[in-house]
C-alpha cells in the first residue's frame, strides 16, 4: 500500500496572523513539502490543477519535473490533472516526457475541475464536462497505446497519422486514476478501462465514498478486470496532529474556522464526526484512517492532505515527519495484517513494465494493476506494447 | 403510503404547522382504507441550522439527511410557508434547494401558504406553484390559503377538503400505477449493491445508477 500527501495549492491567509504568503513563496512551499514527503520515506506527492487566483499550480508537469530532478523514490502525481479543459493530445506529450525524466516515477489522476468558468475559458462548454472527460481520456488512452493514431472526435480537430512523442517509457503508460467525488460516470470509466479510482473523502461523509467505491469495484468486475477485490482504489484524508489532541484542536481550530472551503459552517466537532477530517493525536490519526477500510475494502493508496487552510509551511513540515516516523510506518503494519492474498498492491511503473514482459492474457489480478489481460481494454494494451 | 408534512412555520406554536397538521388529518381520511397513509412532518425551525450548514459544506447532517431522504421516499407531500416579503420564507426555499434535484419528480404535491392577510394569498400560483413546477412535482390544482381571519370564517374547511381529496386520489393513482412509491422505495434502499440492468439500460448499484460506459463513448461517437 501507497501513502502520500496531495496538495491543492491554494494561497490562503493564515488567519492567526492575516498574512497570505505571495505566490512564490507557496510554489517554493509546495516543492518543500514534496522533498520532505521524500525524506520521511513517503510513497506518494500529488500537486492539484488550478487556473484561477488563489491557486498557484497551472503548470503541474513543470513542477513535478524539478521535483522529480531532487528526489529519487517518490512517486510524482497529480490531484487533478483536468482531462476537460486541458487539449489529451498535450497530456499524452507532457506525462510521457515527466515519466522519462523521473525514471517511471509518474502517475496522473483525472479530474474534472470544480470551477465553472475555467471551462470557457479554455474554450469549452461546462455542460459537456462528463463527455469531455469520456471522449478526451479514450483519446489519450490510445495516444500511449498506439504509435500512429488517426482520430476523429466532437470537441477535438482530427487527427491524421499522428504520432505522440516522447512514447511512454518502456512502452507502458503512466498508470491513470479517475477522481471523482460524486459522479457515478467517472467511476463507472475507471471500472471499463481497468484503471484507478480515488475519492477524495475529505468533505463527504463515509456512506457517500462508500457507494461510489462499490459502484467503482463493482463494475472493474463487470468489465472483467478481475474480482471486486482487485481493483485499485485510493483514498483521500485530511489531518492536523500535535502530541496531545487538545492542542491539536486549540492550534487547529482558527485554522479550521476560517479555512475556505469549510469554514464559517458546521463546528470542527461535527466536521471531524461527520467527515474523516482528523484533529488530534497521531494514534487517533492512525485509528480513523484504519477505519477507512471498514467502507471502501482493502485498498491500494492513501494520501492526505496536511497543507490546508493557511497553515504555515512550518507546521506543515512538522505535520510530514509526524506522518513519516508515527503514522505511516503503524499503518503499513496494519493495513498488511488481515489483508488478503488477493488485493492487489499500489501500481507502479516497475511492476507494469514486468507484467507487460510477462506477456498476455495471463491470471488477472497479477498485482500489477495493469487489468492484467482479460478484457478488450487490456488485450489492446497488449497488443500495442 | 408515506405522507410527508414540510412545515416552514416559525413561531411556537405556529398556524403553518397548524394549517400542515389540518392538511394531513383530510388526506389521512381520504386515501384508500386498503393503503392508509402514514403521517411524518418535517419542521425546518429545527433544521434551520442544519440547512445553513448544507449550503457552506456541501453535505447534509444527519438529522437533516434524515428529513431530506423522508421527503424523497415520501407518496405524498404537503407543502406548507408562512409568506415572508411577497414569497415564500427563504428558510423554506433554502430546504428545497439543498434537495436532491431529481427527488420530486413526479411526485405529487399539495402547496399551502399562511399570512396575515388574504391580499397575499397568490402567492400560491405566483411564487410556489412555479417552484415546485421546476421541481417536476406533480402539484394538485386546489392550494390552500389560510389568512389569520380564515381561521374564524367559512371556507377554509372545503378548500382543505379539496385539495386533500385531489392529493389523495393522485397518491392512491401513482402508487396503484407503481410510479410514486416505486421511486420512492428505490430511492430509500440504499443498503449493499445490488448490481442489475435497469428499464432504460443504466446499471443500479447500491445507491448510484449510471449509464453503462460503452454506451457513454457511444453516443459521442461522429456521424
Amino acid at each position: 500500500m501507497q501513502f502520500g500527501i496531495f496538495t491543492v495549492g491554494d494561497v490562503t491567509p493564515d488567519p492567526t496572523t492575516g498574512r497570505t504568503p505571495t505566490e512564490h513563496e507557496r510554489i517554493k512551499a509546495m516543492v518543500a513539502i514534496a522533498q520532505k514527503a521524500e525524506e520521511v520515506g513517503l510513497d506518494v506527492f500529488a500537486t492539484g490543477e488550478h487556473h484561477n487566483p488563489p491557486f498557484v499550480p497551472s503548470s503541474p508537469t513543470t513542477m513535478l519535473g524539478w521535483i522529480a530532478a531532487r528526489t529519487e523514490n517518490i512517486v510524482l502525481s497529480t490531484s487533478t490533472t483536468l482531462i476537460t479543459t486541458n487539449d489529451p493530445v498535450k497530456i499524452a506529450e507532457d506525462f510521457a516526457m515527466l515519466q522519462h525524466l523521473a525514471d517511471g516515477r509518474v502517475d496522473l489522476m483525472m479530474g474534472r475541475g470544480n470551477t465553472g468558468p475555467v471551462y470557457p475559458w479554455f474554450g469549452k462548454d461546462i455542460r459537456q464536462g462528463i463527455n469531455l472527460a469520456v471522449e478526451n481520456y479514450a483519446l489519450l488512452y490510445r495516444l500511449w497505446r498506439e504509435d500512429v493514431v488517426t482520430w476523429e472526435g466532437k470537441f477535438r480537430t482530427p487527427l491524421q497519422s499522428f504520432t505522440s512523442t516522447p512514447r511512454p517509457l518502456d512502452g507502458v503508460p503512466p498508470f491513470v486514476w479517475h477522481g471523482s467525488i460524486r459522479s457515478p460516470e467517472i467511476a463507472e470509466q475507471a471500472a471499463y478501462y481497468g484503471d484507478g479510482f480515488f475519492h477524495n473523502n475529505i468533505f463527504w461523509p463515509a456512506d457517500h465514498t462508500k457507494q461510489m467505491v462499490e459502484l467503482y469495484r463493482s463494475r472493474y468486475a463487470h468489465y472483467g478486470h478481475g474480482t471486486p477485490e482487485q481493483a485499485i482504489v485510493g483514498l483521500g484524508g485530511q489531518v492536523f496532529m500535535r502530541r496531545n489532541s487538545q492542542d491539536a484542536v486549540r492550534e487547529f481550530r482558527p485554522y479550521f474556522d476560517n479555512a475556505p472551503v469549510y469554514g464559517h459552517g458546521p463546528s470542527l466537532e461535527d466536521f471531524t464526526r461527520q467527515t474523516p477530517l482528523t484533529v488530534g493525536t497521531p494514534e487517533q490519526v492512525v485509528e480513523k484512517t484504519l477505519s477507512f477500510r471498514d467502507y471502501a475494502g482493502d485498498y491500494q493508496r492513501q494520501l492526505f492532505l496536511v497543507d490546508h487552510a493557511g497553515l504555515p509551511l512550518k507546521t506543515v513540515l512538522e505535520q510530514i515527519d509526524m506522518l513519516g516516523e508515527e503514522v505511516v510506518p503503524v499503518l503499513r503494519e496494519e493495513f498488511a495484517k488481515g489483508r488478503p492474498a488477493g488485493v492487489p498492491e499500489a501500481p507502479t511503473h516497475a511492476a507494469r513494465v514486468a507484467a507487460a514482459t510477462a506477456g498476455s492474457g495471463a491470471a488477472a489480478g497479477a498485482g500489477a494493476g495493469v487489468g492484467a489481460g482479460s478484457g478488450a481494454v487490456a488485450g489492446k494494451e497488449v497488443a500495442a506494447s | 403510503m408515506k405522507l410527508v408534512v414540510v412545515s416552514a412555520g416559525l413561531s411556537v406554536p405556529s398556524s403553518t404547522r397548524l394549517l400542515g397538521d389540518r392538511l394531513a388529518a383530510a388526506v389521512v381520511g381520504r386515501v384508500p382504507a386498503t393503503a392508509p397513509a402514514e403521517v411524518e412532518v418535517v419542521e425546518l425551525r429545527d433544521l434551520a441550522v442544519a440547512i445553513a450548514h448544507h449550503l457552506t459544506s456541501g453535505f447534509p447532517g444527519p438529522e437533516l439527511g434524515a428529513a431530506l431522504d423522508a421527503v424523497a421516499a415520501a407518496d405524498g407531500l404537503i407543502v406548507v410557508t408562512p409568506v415572508f416579503s411577497a414569497s415564500y420564507s427563504g428558510l423554506f426555499k433554502s430546504f428545497f434547494d439543498v434537495l436532491d434535484r431529481d427527488a420530486l419528480a413526479g411526485k405529487p404535491v399539495l402547496i399551502a401558504a399562511t399570512g396575515g392577510s388574504a391580499r397575499h394569498s397568490l402567492v400560491l400560483e405566483h411564487a410556489m406553484r412555479p417552484l415546485f413546477a421546476y421541481l417536476r412535482a406533480v402539484v394538485v390544482p386546489t392550494a390552500v390559503y389560510a389568512a389569520s381571519e380564515d381561521w374564524g370564517a367559512e371556507g377554509l374547511a372545503e378548500r382543505t377538503g379539496r385539495a386533500a381529496g385531489e392529493l389523495a386520489a393522485l397518491m392512491g393513482a401513482l402508487t396503484v400505477a407503481g410510479t410514486g412509491a416505486g421511486t420512492g422505495a428505490a430511492r430509500g434502499a440504499a443498503d449493499g449493491p445490488v448490481p442489475g440492468a435497469r428499464r432504460d439500460g443504466s446499471v443500479r448499484v447500491g445507491g448510484l445508477e449510471v449509464t453503462p460506459f460503452a454506451e457513454q463513448l457511444a453516443a459521442l461517437r461522429p456521424e
